[in-house]
């Protein structure tokens, strides 16, 4: 008992031996061959990763991030969260904001510091909420600020008072909707319905540029690494242990003196900056942000990637977010009508049919062969002895 | 020479028309003065061969009783009423002349045997307006110009019969069918458009919006049209139409029609009418000569709060020279302004109550599964929606099948059918997924979320993406006026009614039947009312098919107050959910406090804040009011409360 008790006690590794060499293998795929054999055979050969993809992999690496950020929170600390959406469009507004400045001049009114639809509305002045946008570090600050201050705020007030449960995803929900209404404003000063679009360069990159978009590829390929080994270390540590346990039987640590509201405030506003640098990461590979990343239908989605891959496993939420999006990739263009069946069937089948997700069907799997040879073998017990019994 | 030959030749023409023309109108002036003769056949036949337009014209006047012979000099004119006056025109040069009293002209009368003659005449020359059938045909003509000649000369006819077909004209609806040119009025029908007779008012079928062209209009017609109506519908003989074309003289009162009015006036027995028609009245004295008739005129339009009397009165001010009057006027402007900002507020709060029921209809069944089973079903948006293309389907069958009389009576069918598509769907969806989640609400809650995204794709599979229009039935339509200018339509009002009566119904069920008493048992301790023997899976269904079922009648209401679209329950389902947190789990009295307050503070703040932003403004509020009182107003009490 004392033994176990000790194990328990020890700091877990980050990544066991196995874990190590999977994850730098996929890292060591995705960061040198995939560049590599984009930029090395001709093109149009058989063996070159069309320059579409590019983009289009830098895209799910920020989806993986934001299901990572769903399941840090969902998976663990029990909070089903249906407004990461929201954290997610913040990063991404900070973001554009930054390139929004970057244009300067060469927008289509041409006003050094106004972006156009500024302009277009008469605006004579930078509203100050802009200020400091045209510097990258400070963008960079605010995208993890933005999202990170709406958490702490929303988080505090919540877990302070004991909202838990569905109430907690009606309320985040609620939140995004708000945000969503408000961003559509044109008065809000963040472009409204249109949002922010028409970017041009980044650090001084043109982000069209077939390098610039390899460039970022990798940078959120690195960065999805990098946020898997931080939550990896958070749910590794005594704190993840806490987590779980507020999720499995918040009164019980709560009498065991530990304090939920503080675990579940940290784990919170950690998942809402590592949505905001999926956003931040998101919108210069797509070239536009706008209102409609704040739907909560958006926010909802994510909660099934997270479901579809496997909750509580970090990486399992990472495949559903890229194995989801490349299925919608794909249906949205071959099949455009059959894709809300499709992605409504998977919410219904992976609460019913597989609940711990891709990841754990094969355990699934295992446990079901082992239920049915133990019947097989209880059918082969002869009926007198199970009266015996 | 080359060079003037073309001014040489444009001066010999003006020279021959110059020359001509008096010959011509003499020649014409002659034949006309035939038509007097005892035997006017020959002038008749003169004139048809001539080819003359001018000619043309004055044969069309005869037809249509309009050409007369001028006392004083006895020349052949044709006269155009216009008021109690005639606009004479000299038939022989067809230049307008002067405007003479009706007793200064002698009408030309036509012996029958010629008539025969003239027909032919008519039909060659287009003939003008004889009566109302003829004068409304009029309308389809492609110019504006003449569009305005019809308009005027049917008002000149004074026929109330005229009053929809203008109404349509300037609103857009009138049409002419393809097949045979008859000029329909449209009033849209689903997809398709439901045609009557312009002239007589008869329902022509419906047809598809291929089959009929549009009549188009102008601002300038409208404004044409508008005063029509007025002058028209002031001696029609429903008093809607006397109203509003009462109410149509208000906006642009026109001095000519002072006279009708007082007439219509005086002869009005509706006291409502009459009030309006005072309004009326008094506003065109606003500009009297006489100071007294002037300050008589603001002190009954001060009793009116209409934003519309209120800008007369403005625009009066500025004019006034009198400071008696002024003084007078001034105080008027204040007691109206008070009144309108009463007005204003209690309009906000009526809109309120209708929203905040709509709300209670849409959020009462969600609150009802919440509060038995603990569920969160994220479809009940689409029962919503369900429940609104169930009354879609139910009118388009009866459209198809039944006699056009029984169309009105199609939303009374439309409820039930909205209650047992939905109640089945609720109890499928309940049987199939939720009852294998209980215990999980997270789970329950993605996996109805799932089911909602596969309805909405299923209907837009079936129906199409595009929103279907359903009509109100005739007694759901018009408004009832609370206090002048403070109305409130009668769907509105009908659904404020609807609204209790469930929410009374659901009470009784509740509290009377023993599914009711077996709903609260499992609602306040699941285990111990499965030990006392309550089956409590048929529970959990029943219970599912209930809020389903509810949540597809609120459809039914929401289709008469807006389109139904597949995406109709998730502009509720938002609200919905705030309404139940914000009232507490699972309490009626919570839901229907939570919808009124949230519809009320939505509708009042909407004009403060603006639409979108008095919306954040409520969410905001909700959130907040949440970590005060975590489980809502009313929360259970007790035991069960943490559950």
């Amino acid at each position: 008992m004392l033994d176990q008790l000790q194990t328990l006690a020890r700091p877990k590794p980050l990544l066991d031996r196995r874990g190590w060499a999977v994850f730098l293998a996929i890292g060591f795929v995705l960061i040198v061959v995939v560049p590599l054999l984009n930029l090395l055979p001709g093109r149009g050969s058989m063996m070159q990763v069309p320059d579409y993809l590019i983009p289009l992999l830098g895209k799910y690496a920020c989806y993986a991030i934001l299901a990572l950020a769903l399941d840090l929170v969902w998976g663990y600390a029990g909070i089903l969260s249906l407004g990461h959406g929201a954290f997610f469009a913040l990063g991404g507004y900070a973001m554009g904001m930054y390139l929004m400045r970057q244009i300067g001049t060469r927008g289509v009114y041409g006003n050094p510091v106004l972006p156009d639809f500024m302009v277009f509305l008469n605006w004579k002045e930078l509203p100050w909420y802009w200020m400091g946008f045209d510097s990258f570090p400070f963008a960079m600050l605010m995208v993890l600020l933005a999202p990170g201050l709406l958490a702490l705020v929303l988080g505090w007030f919540a877990f302070r008072s004991r909202v838990t449960g569905v109430y907690i995803s009606i309320v985040t929900q609620a939140m995004t909707f708000a945000l969503l209404l408000a961003f559509f404003r044109n008065d809000m000063g963040f472009g409204g319905n249109n949002g922010l679009t028409d970017f041009k360069d980044i650090l001084g990159f043109p982000i069209q540029a077939p390098s610039t978009r390899i460039g970022l590829y990798v940078v959120s390929v690195i960065v999805l690494g990098l946020c898997f080994l931080l939550c990896r270390f958070v749910v590794q540590s005594k704190l993840g242990r806490v987590l779980l346990a507020v999720r499995d039987a918040e009164s019980r640590v709560r009498f065991l003196g530990y304090s939920p509201t503080a675990a579940k405030l940290f784990a919170f506003v950690l998942s809402a900056l590592l949505a905001g640098i999926a956003g931040a990461l998101y919108v210069p590979q797509v070239g536009i942000i706008n209102p409609s990343e704040f739907s909560p239908a958006n926010s909802i989605e994510i909660a099934i990637w997270v479901a579809v891959g496997g909750r509580g496993t970090l990486y399992g939420a990472i495949l559903g977010g890229v194995v989801i999006n490349l299925v919608k990739t794909w249906l949205t263009g071959a099949a455009p009508e059959l894709w809300l069946f499709v992605l409504g069937g998977l919410f219904i089948a992976s609460t019913l049919l597989f609940p711990k997700g891709i990841v754990g069907l094969l355990g699934q799997w295992r446990g079901w062969r082992a239920a049915k040879q133990a019947y097989a073998l209880n059918e082969k017990v002869p009926l007198k002895e199970k009266a015996a019994e | 020479m080359q060079r003037f030959l073309p001014i040489v030749l444009i001066a010999l023409m003006l020279a021959l028309v110059a020359v001509v023309r008096p010959v011509a109108a003499q020649d014409l002036a002659a034949t006309l003065s035939g038509l007097t003769d005892a035997d006017p056949k020959p002038a008749i036949a003169a004139l048809n061969q001539s080819g003359d337009d001018k000619a043309k014209a004055a044969l069309a006047a005869l037809a249509a009783g309009n050409l007369y012979i001028r006392i004083s000099d006895n020349a052949v004119v044709i006269g155009e009423k216009d008021g109690e006056m005639v606009v004479v025109t000299n038939a022989a040069t067809g230049d307008v002349e002067d405007m003479l009293k009706p007793e200064e002209l002698q009408a030309i009368a036509v012996p029958d045997d010629a008539k025969s003659l003239l027909g032919v005449a008519a039909a060659d020359t287009q003939s003008g307006p004889v009566d109302f059938n003829t004068a409304i045909e009029g309308l389809k003509a492609d110019s504006f110009a003449d569009k305005a000649k019809a308009i005027a000369a049917l008002t000149a006819l004074g026929d109330a019969r005229a009053v929809p077909a203008f109404q349509a004209l300037a609103a857009g609806r009138l049409f002419t069918r393809k097949s045979d040119s008859a000029l329909v009025i449209g009033a849209a029908s689903g997809n398709d458009v439901a045609l009557t007779n312009a002239a007589t008012g008869e329902p022509l079928g419906i047809v598809a919006p291929g089959e009929i062209d549009p009549l188009f209009v102008n601002n300038n017609l409208r404004n044409v049209l508008r005063e029509a109506v007025g002058r028209l519908g002031l001696g029609s003989s429903d008093p809607a139409v006397r109203r509003s074309a009462a109410a149509a003289l208000l906006e642009n009162p026109a001095p000519e029609a002072v006279a009708l009015l007082r007439e219509a006036h005086d002869k009005e027995q509706n006291a409502g009418v009459k009030s309006v028609m005072a309004l009326s009245l008094a506003a065109t004295e606003l500009s009297d000569p006489d100071k007294s008739k002037r300050i008589l005129a603001i002190q009954t339009l001060s009793g009116a709060a209409e934003l519309r009397v209120r800008s007369l009165l403005q625009a009066r001010l500025s004019l006034e020279t009198d400071t008696e009057v002024k003084a007078a006027l001034v105080k008027a402007f204040d007691r109206m302004q008070t009144k309108i900002t009463l007005y204003s507020y209690a309009e906000n709060f009526v809109q309120g109550i209708s929203l905040g029921s709509v709300l209670l209809l849409a959020a009462v069944g969600l609150a009802i599964t919440f509060g038995v089973m603990g569920v969160i079903n994220m479809a009940h948006g689409e029962m919503i929606m369900l429940g609104a293309y169930s009354a879609y389907v139910t009118q388009e069958i009866f459209r198809a099948l039944l006699p056009p009389g029984w169309i009105g009576a199609y939303l009374l069918a439309a409820l039930p059918v909205a209650f047992l598509v939905a109640a089945i769907v609720g109890v499928a969806i309940e049987r199939g997924i939720i009852r294998f989640l209980y215990g999980r609400p997270l789970e329950t809650m993605l996996a109805t979320w799932g089911v909602s995204l596969c309805l909405q794709q299923a209907v837009r599979s079936i129906f199409g993406a595009t929103n279907k229009e359903v009509a109100n039935p005739g007694w759901m339509t018009g408004a009832i006026e609370v206090a002048g200018g403070l109305a409130v339509t009668w769907n509105r009002v009908y659904i404020i009614i609807f609204c209790f009566a469930v929410l009374g119904l659901i009470a009784l069920i509740l509290k009377r039947t023993s599914f009711g008493l077996h709903m609260r048992a499992v609602t306040q301790n699941r285990q111990m009312a499965a030990v006392m023997g309550i089956p409590t899976a048929r529970v959990d269904a029943m219970t599912f098919a209930l809020g389903s079922g509810i949540a597809g009648m609120a459809g039914v209401a929401l289709s008469q107050i807006g389109n139904v679209s597949p995406n109709l329950g998730t502009i509720y389902i938002v609200d919905s959910f705030l309404v139940v947190v914000f009232g507490g789990v699972g309490s009626l009295m919570g839901t229907l406090v939570g919808a009124l307050t949230l519809g009320v503070v939505n509708k009042i703040l909407e004009p403060v804040a603006g639409a979108v932003l008095g919306k954040v403004v409520v969410l905001v509020c909700i959130i907040l009011f949440i970590q005060k009182r975590p489980r809502g107003l009313f929360a259970a009490k007790g035991r069960s409360a943490d559950a």
